[in-house]
């Protein structure tokens, strides 16, 4: 798994990766509300709105940490948007996308660089 | 994701209330007020109605032969639902109102009284000009004032609200690039601690939105605006003074570097009454900015109207601006419509008619009776009460940015609950026990856990303390108490209420017990 600055994961299996924000996103943002997913077949860009998260108070947008074609949006957060603070890196998942460049998923911080990013802020 | 947007919690903490409890759950003569639906019954009236002596109906089968559902009530249970429920509300009539103008600043009664004289009170939009001449002149004078104290040469009097305003702005901005042959423009450039109502209109308008960096000190971050402008360009939005109750130093440069790529400079002007009498907008170089009436002149706002936002309008966009407008000659007043020549350049109307007589009656009798030393001194006061309250409380809650005075507003983050237990949220429902309604939370989103206070210029001295004194009792008992906090409030008609469920599964209808 690695992660980005913007505090969003990625898992990669074979050349799909699930995106998703992490815990300590998750617990910064509060009780999530409302989570908006990608239209499967949608091409991102690395660094663009991917997804949009709603606690109570604020509307966040998700930024892709790589660039690809969308395959697939976990719509179950539409009816359990809680999944996002019960589950953050595991099933609140949000979406999978079929990578462009491996090398961009390289490129990205581990768990022990992240770690050590969020002992800085 | 960013995570400037610090989300609140929202679920209540379970506190083993040591508090006194009722048999049946009353809180004294807080009554917890069941839905009128609720108490009502069908076999209940507090009239009575002769029967109805009819001996046939043309409805034929369709006649109703059940109860309609409707509540019955005598008068009396009448009377007491709607008085109790008017107590539930939290008025600036009844404490000070620490979120300020945002939502409510006192409404001088006189305003009221002469909003209610027969003559403003019941004209109907379309009565013959030559019967509302003293309206017309009411406008007239109102929009003189508007454009006196903003030293702008034009005035859009009718959008009906600050949102509405600024839609009105970036229309007409729209409209002079595209008279420039400018329609390429695509982008707005929005701080990032802007009213989320800036991005939000011009995305409406069909604008691309890219956010400005703040710096360290709380305000436009010139070298990243610089970067982000463009031929590209279409307008910047800024508040002054900005959401984190500051003004920008910088404004001045703001409008050359703006102007310098053709593009306009629209001004946030929800907090012109930190500032009206003392700076005039016109001379920093902004193109258009609305003025929410009810936050700088003292109209009602609660409830989301009636309101005015009237639209202040340079020498550029001028020509653009929408109708009506009142205009006088020889035959007296008259309003210049959309469908003469006269407002061709427009980009049309706003609403049906002129805008908000009532507002505009109340804000111009704010005007008269302040007179323009009056305001002036609003506007000093209002920073003055702010400062006072950011003096005395940043010894004991952190200053988002403590160097240096504040505007009208005091901005206050939540380093110093850091390691307590206790969250924002948890330290403003305390504050409703103590018998304050709280202040902004969490916004602006540029600032952690903020708090951001707005006293209004019509607080004395003496209830200025006695809100800090609040505060900073609240502040003092943080350690070793934190149950007062997150079980808070204990003594409002309802407790903790848990947000987070309103907002995933609302319910937004009453239905009978099946």
């Amino acid at each position: 798994m690695r992660f980005t600055k913007d505090h969003e994961w990625v898992a990669l299996d074979g050349d799909v990766a699930t995106i998703g924000i992490t815990a300590y996103a998750a617990e910064q943002l509060g009780d999530v509300v409302f989570v908006e997913t990608p239209e499967p077949g949608k091409t991102v860009k690395a660094g663009e709105g991917l997804a949009v998260v709603e606690s109570v108070k604020a509307a966040s947008d998700v930024y892709a940490p790589v660039s690809g074609e969308v395959i697939e949006a976990n719509e179950a957060l539409s009816g359990a948007p809680e999944t996002v603070n019960d589950q953050p890196e595991g099933a609140g998942w949000f979406a999978r996308v079929r990578l462009a460049d491996k090398a961009q998923y390289e490129s990205l911080m581990d768990r022990a660089a992240y770690d050590a990013f969020l002992e800085t802020l | 994701m960013s995570l400037n947007n610090v989300g609140r919690p929202t679920r209540p903490t379970p506190a083993a209330s040591t508090a006194h409890t009722s048999l049946t759950g009353a809180r004294g003569l807080l009554q917890d007020e069941a839905l009128i639906f609720e108490m009502g019954g069908w076999d209940k009236t507090g009239v009575d109605l002769a029967p109805a002596d009819l001996d046939a109906s043309d409805l034929g089968d369709l006649v109703r032969t059940a109860p309609i559902g409707l509540p019955g009530l005598s008068e009396p249970e009448t009377v007491r639902h709607y008085v109790r429920l008017s107590q539930k509300n939290h008025a600036i009539d009844l404490a000070l109102y620490p979120l300020g103008s945002c939502t409510m600043k006192h409404n001088p009664r006189l305003n009221e009284k002469l909003a209610r004289l027969p003559g403003f009170a019941d004209l109907h939009p379309m009565s013959p000009v030559s019967t509302v001449q003293g309206a017309l002149a009411l406008m007239d004078r109102l929009a003189h004032w508007l454009k006196t104290m903003t030293a702008m040469p034009a005035v859009a009097l009718s959008p009906k609200a600050g949102a509405h305003g600024e839609l009105c702005g970036l229309l007409t901005i729209k409209a002079a690039h595209e008279a420039k042959g400018q329609s390429h423009r695509r982008i707005v450039l929005v701080p990032t601690s802007a009213h989320g109502t800036n991005p939000a209109t011009a995305a409406f308008v069909g604008y691309d939105v890219a956010e400005i960096a703040q710096t360290e000190d709380g305000r436009v971050d010139l070298a990243d605006l610089e970067a982000k402008l463009s031929t590209d360009v279409a307008a910047i939005m800024v508040t002054n003074p900005n959401t984190c109750g500051l003004f920008e130093r910088d404004i001045i440069e703001i409008a050359r570097l703006t102007h310098a790529v053709g593009a306009y400079f629209y001004c946030d002007g929800a907090n012109f009454n930190a500032i009206v009498g003392r700076v005039r907008p016109g001379d920093l170089g902004v193109d258009a900015m609305h003025i929410n009436l009810h936050k700088t002149f003292s109209t009602p706002h609660g409830g989301g109207g009636p309101g005015a936002g009237p639209v202040v309008l340079s020498e550029a966009l001028a020509p653009f601006a929408p109708a009506p407008w009142v205009v006088s000659d020889s035959k007296g007043f008259r309003l210049v419509e959309d469908t003469v020549d006269e407002a061709s350049a427009g980009f049309g109307r706003m609403v049906a008619f002129h805008g908000q007589m009532g507002m505009f009656v109340r804000a111009y009798a704010y005007m008269l009776s302040h007179g323009a030393d009056g305001l002036r001194q609003v506007a000093e006061d209002a920073v003055l009460n702010a400062n006072y309250v950011k003096a005395r409380l940043s010894g004991a809650m952190s200053a988002a940015f403590p160097d240096g005075p504040c505007m009208h507003e005091a901005l206050f983050d939540d380093h110093w609950l850091e390691g307590s237990g206790i969250t924002t949220l948890d330290f403003a429902k305390a504050m409703i026990d103590e018998g304050f309604h709280p202040m902004t939370m969490y916004f602006p989103l540029v600032v952690h856990g903020a708090m951001l206070i707005e006293p209004t210029e019509t607080e004395s001295l003496q209830e200025l303390d006695r809100f800090c004194d609040a505060l900073l009792a609240l502040a003092a008992a943080r350690a070793g108490d934190v149950e007062r906090f997150t079980g808070a409030p204990y003594l409002a008609p309802l407790k903790r209420l848990d947000e987070t469920l309103a907002a995933r599964k609302p319910k937004l209808r009453w239905l009978a017990e099946a």
